[in-house]
């Protein structure tokens, strides 16, 4: 059996919704052993969200959202209500390398599980709080989801159309970024305690992490004074640079960008050399990019005559940028996503759920490849094995603890 | 004991634009040392590119670039030169790391495929990014940003299909798949480099635009294959109110996801008379209603200017945000409080403020410690004083065109 390069490092993920899963998931996808802590009382928001199956009622097991960002991990419940469950989780924390939570400011205070709590019996801890304005700052207690962050960072101000309102991008886009961001800050400071043999803190702000990601937006304002707003899809130079309705099915798309004159002469080639692209309004990259409007028009009622597939594989085989504007349906019967082996099945005991196809590990190691060995826990599912096996307590004391909801 | 976590970490960054240099930029901003290779004929791609530091273009002008490419070093090399080439090579045996984002066959026309380089350095880790992976049918496909973002699901659910005329799916602004996948390409080339304490060797890291985002896209496959839902429901929420609402100066976007948050909202409101319709029971029937609504909060909202209504919501735990603009990304006094941008001077472009880090390390902190390099600005430390070539070898690969 292959090597995992994160095999050895233990994860205590306190994660919720979407932002502090994925950064388990992250690292569980690369071997860690990663532990998942819940409670009955308060379980991760994300078993409650969309997508259940077709015409099924939801269940804590069967959101779509959950299951997707939770597997390779270990579940427990642990209540942290009562002071026993705060020692347990405590437990936890001893025999980890790293634990992430996301809650609201000033939860994990209030359990005596902040920084300086921790770092008193796990000096070594590499300790990631993911917030959503970061932990100290006048918004520090904001209420936020990901898509009014969409809207402060910036984002939304230079996405849509000029006459249109500032675009919700319909993610929450900073959750992936923010775990991300952070994963890397973890991996880094855990390079680091090998070398220095000390833990830390990182605490990670998701706002600043869409601003990191958009500096064009910014700098053009620190440079030059310049605000910019939304142009709909188009590029600072490039034309034609658009999304093109095919004559497939309802609401097909391609996208096609054009970068040089050679590109360009081998679109109008595919296209069949139509008389309005030798117009002189065409005939160089500035007018092109002046006209375009007009010149979308032209290319999109040849679009019109070919599947998005069709388009984009005529263009492809004479260099020229096309690609389908795919849907998650689209997505999931993309050849080329297939062959690539990126979808993974996954075993569940619910019958609606079992053999179900998710997205796998997001990129390719040559020697210590990612792996999706189990699903999304259960409630509570490993906790016999977490507290008997790992800490070393008795059946007969889970079982009071469980009795106590105490694990519960 | 060194102040930075990644302190002696060796990378040579081969690429352009963002997804590779964004990367590139992580490790630089945490220790790393980083030498770029750029292009002896106009260097990397981002220097061409908006913004300019004041509206003028030039290769040491651009905001995007200089962004980029703190704290690297930069040296000159065209690989497809015998010379240049052997430089290469020689470079390869002492670093650890190689984050390159060429197309598959142009590693494979310079003879830079990782088998090749795994021999002179077998603790070589190489991470190639691109737009669709080093395998598959689509591995020769190219793509621009408008492309890979759009093709991994995240246009199709920002078409606007309910109005008419019809507008076509959107990109989001600047350049989001190139630098979400530059972020998890760090994320795997620090897996790989824990690796090496448990396999004793590198090895090559096959990153794809079009997987990577297609699996970071909030559960979306999960939309599709569990509940056959293709717009994952989110073009038109389940629940309202989730969306714009126009404020004198601008707009804000107001989510109620939950029941008591819309209270909330509507209390600040002073409760008008309307809400009591049965129309606006709960979030789900506020979906169904929501072109009734919509109109009703609006026009409350559009009294009052964003701040205010930032302000007053979110005392009262109202999950909602204005539009900022840039300037007042830059201008925020809670980003001022946190100190999160960064003055850096650079001796063509000048002082400006650049974004900081979005994560703090109690021990290592990030820091900027060089602006960006100018072209070509550390060949001869690299060449010199690191390689062993005389001033005088310097400049004959210079005007052969080698560096």
């Amino acid at each position: 059996m292959n090597k995992m390069a994160l095999e050895g490092i233990t994860v205590a993920d306190f994660g919720q919704a979407w932002a502090g899963p994925h950064f388990g998931r992250t690292l569980a996808d690369m071997g860690a052993r990663v532990i998942k802590i819940e409670s009955q009382r308060r379980m991760d928001a994300a078993r409650g969200l969309p997508p259940w199956p077709k015409d099924v009622m939801p269940t804590p097991n069967n959101s779509g959202m959950y299951n997707c960002f939770n597997r390779n991990k270990l579940g427990v419940t642990v209540n942290l209500t009562t002071p026993r469950g705060v020692e347990l989780a405590k437990e936890i924390i001893t025999i980890s390398d790293v634990m992430v939570e996301n809650f609201s400011r000033g939860v994990m205070k209030k359990n005596g599980l902040d920084y300086d709590s921790v770092k008193e019996f796990n000096s070594g801890i590499i300790y990631v709080a993911l917030t959503a304005f970061g932990s100290d700052g006048p918004y520090k207690n904001y209420v936020m989801y990901g898509r009014p962050q969409n809207y402060i960072s910036g984002l939304s101000q230079i996405t849509g159309y000029p006459e249109s309102a500032p675009h919700p991008i319909n993610i929450s886009w900073g959750d992936p970024v923010a775990a991300q961001h952070a994963a890397f800050a973890t991996l880094s400071a855990l390079h680091y305690r090998k070398m220095a043999g000390k833990g830390q803190y990182i605490g990670l702000s998701q706002w600043e992490g869409l601003i990191c990601i958009t500096p064009e937006n910014i700098m053009d304002y620190t440079l030059n004074r310049q605000v910019r707003m939304r142009q709909g899809n188009r590029h600072e130079f490039m034309a034609p640079h658009n999304a093109y309705r095919c004559g497939g099915r309802d609401l097909e798309w391609v996208t096609i960008a054009v970068e040089t004159d050679e590109q360009w002469q081998a679109l109008i080639k595919v296209m069949g050399n139509p008389e309005w692209a030798n117009d002189e309004k065409y005939s160089d990259a500035l007018s092109r990019w002046k006209n375009q409007e007009e010149m979308d028009k032209h290319i999109e009622a040849w679009t019109l005559k070919h599947t998005d597939y069709e388009v984009t594989r005529m263009l492809q085989k004479v260099g020229v940028a096309a690609f389908p504007t795919l849907s998650n349906r689209g997505l999931t019967e993309d050849p080329h996503l297939n062959e690539r082996g990126f979808f993974v099945k996954m075993d569940h005991p619910d019958p609606d759920m079992d053999g179900k196809k998710y997205d796998g590990i997001l990129w390719k190691m040559s020697k210590t490849p990612g792996k999706v060995h189990s699903r999304a826990p259960f409630p509570g599912e490993h906790n016999n094995y977490v507290f008997g096996e790992l800490l070393g307590m008795s059946q007969d004391e889970i079982n009071k603890l469980t009795e106590e909801k105490v694990l519960y | 004991m060194p102040d930075q976590a990644l302190y002696g970490l060796k990378v040579l960054e081969f690429a352009n634009l963002v997804s590779g240099p964004y990367c590139g930029k992580m490790f630089a901003d945490l220790g790393a040392e980083v030498i770029k290779i750029e292009d002896p004929k106009g260097g990397d791609t981002a220097r061409r590119r908006e913004p300019y530091a004041g509206n003028t273009p030039g290769i040491e002008r651009s905001g995007l670039f200089a962004y980029l490419n703190t704290n690297k070093m930069s040296i000159t090399l065209d690989p497809k030169t015998t010379n240049g080439k052997s430089i290469f090579l020689e470079l390869i045996k002492d670093a650890d790391i190689l984050i390159e984002n060429h197309a598959p066959r142009e590693m494979e026309r310079l003879g830079l495929t990782y088998d090749v380089l795994e021999k002179l350095n077998p603790r070589l880790i190489m991470t190639s990014i691109t737009p669709f992976g080093q395998t598959g049918p689509y591995r020769d496909y190219k793509a621009y940003e408008l492309n890979t973002y759009q093709g991994c699901g995240y246009g199709f659910i920002s078409t606007v299909c309910f109005e008419e005329p019809v507008h076509p799916p959107i990109k989001a602004g600047g350049r989001q798949s190139e630098f979400g996948t530059a972020q998890a390409a760090a994320v795997a080339t620090m897996s790989a480099v824990h690796a090496r304490d448990i396999i004793f060797a590198g090895q090559h890291i096959d990153i794809a635009i079009f997987e990577l985002m297609a699996g970071q896209n909030e559960a979306s496959i999960q939309h599709w294959v569990l509940a056959e839902n293709e717009m994952g429901g989110v073009s038109q929420p389940v629940v309202q109110p989730m969306c714009p609402l126009p404020c004198k100066d601008g707009h804000i976007f107001l989510m109620c996801v939950e029941d008591h948050q819309y209270d909330k909202f509507v209390n600040l409101m002073g409760n008008p008379e309307w809400n009591e319709s049965e129309l606006f029971e709960n979030r789900f029937s506020r979906a169904d209603y929501a072109d009734a609504l919509i109109p009703l909060l609006s026009e409350w909202t559009k009294e009052r200017t964003k701040q205010e209504i930032f302000e007053m919501g979110q005392a009262a735990h109202v999950p909602l945000a204005p539009a900022y603009s840039s300037e007042e990304v830059v201008n925020d006094h809670h980003i001022a409080e946190r100190k999160f941008f960064v003055e850096i001077e650079h001796p063509v472009m000048g002082t400006a403020k650049y974004p900081g880090a979005p994560y703090r390390l109690s021990e290592t902190p990030w820091q900027i410690k060089h602006r960006s390099p100018l072209l070509g600005e550390h060949n001869d430390e690299i060449l010199i004083n690191r390689l062993g070539y005389t001033k005088q070898d310097v400049v004959k690969l210079s005007q052969s065109g080698v560096i």
